[in-house]
């Protein structure tokens, strides 16, 4: 079981920061694929936290905490982002008797 | 037995934050992609709740316990909350899957690749300083002491360089709490 642990590199932050890249990748297929407004939200979040992971990350290296603090400030926009945007798919669903992206197509060109 | 048992926990104790970091990071990246693929809504919100989890365990091996638990608590504990709470209040049932269309695979996977490729190159082509993480290795927390964590110091800041953020913050908060109440209530025009 060693020789194979010993094969994996240590975790540096360039590490993080590839898992942080990826995760924003699959939220935005999620975001472009997806037609239930729900998941496209979930997958927005999702893209918030891959950012919010890069930022801890480089924290982390210069061994500073603004990353950190603003961090905490991105949670909170998330939070007021998430009630904000349920609120509008709630009223959308009122509206419209469904909440997938093409029950909102009246601006499309 | 027991021989075998101290093998494994040196093995641990060498490689374990690394056998953590790719156990954490596979079932971040495994359950944010199926929470992107699943077909029923509610397995996709539960799944990204994992994936914040694990979210939330990164920060911790990151050394940041303060955002570890505000992760919990804010995503896990209060956003994922309010998104099953949505789907409850809009799902029909049978819930309905649409075809994705060719069209909008291509045109997606156009704006999709492009951008993973330049994080990923971002990523791995640039050498990161590692300065705080070689100190951080070279002294490590005197044994026996306890770590005082980043909690005080981060709070410390909100209050004294982050003031006005901070409070801007809370303003943001509650104007869209009754701003979000008052749309989801409708009816009275």
């Amino acid at each position: 079981m060693t020789p194979l642990l010993a094969a994996l590199p240590p975790v540096t932050v360039q590490h993080y920061l590839l898992l942080s890249g990826l995760l924003f990748a699959v939220g935005l297929v999620g975001v472009l694929f997806r037609r239930n407004i729900i998941i496209v939200l979930m997958c927005l979040e999702l893209m918030l936290s891959a950012a919010n992971l890069a930022f801890v990350a480089f924290s982390r290296v210069h061994g500073n905490l603004q990353g950190q603090v603003m961090v905490f400030f991105s949670i909170a926009v998330a939070a007021a982002e998430a009630a904000v945007a349920l609120s509008i798919i709630i009223a959308l669903y009122r509206a419209r008797g469904g909440v997938d992206v093409e029950d909102a197509a009246e601006m499309k060109g | 037995m027991a021989e075998l048992l101290g093998k494994l926990t040196a093995a641990m104790g060498t490689y374990g934050p690394a056998v953590l970091f790719y156990g954490v990071a596979g079932l971040v990246l495994a359950s944010a992609a199926y929470a992107v693929v699943a077909k029923k809504i509610d397995h996709s919100a539960f799944s990204l709740m994992a994936c914040f989890t694990g979210v939330a365990a990164l920060y911790a091996m990151l050394g940041s316990d303060f955002l570890a638990v505000t992760q919990v608590i804010v995503y896990v504990g209060g956003i994922m909350i309010l998104i099953v709470f949505g789907v409850l209040l809009t799902d029909r049932l049978p819930v309905e899957y649409r075809q994705i269309s060719r069209e909008t695979v291509v045109q997606g996977l156009a704006v999709a690749v492009p951008v993973m490729a330049a994080l990923v190159w971002a990523a791995a082509g640039t050498s990161w300083p590692v300065v705080a993480e070689a100190a951080a290795a070279a002294a490590p927390p005197a044994a026996g002491g306890t770590d005082p964590g980043t909690t005080a110091a981060i709070g410390k800041l909100l209050l004294t360089d982050y003031l006005f953020p901070f409070e801007f913050a809370s303003v943001l908060l509650l104007v869209a709490l009754v701003g979000a109440a008052r749309m989801a209530r409708g009816g009275a025009k």
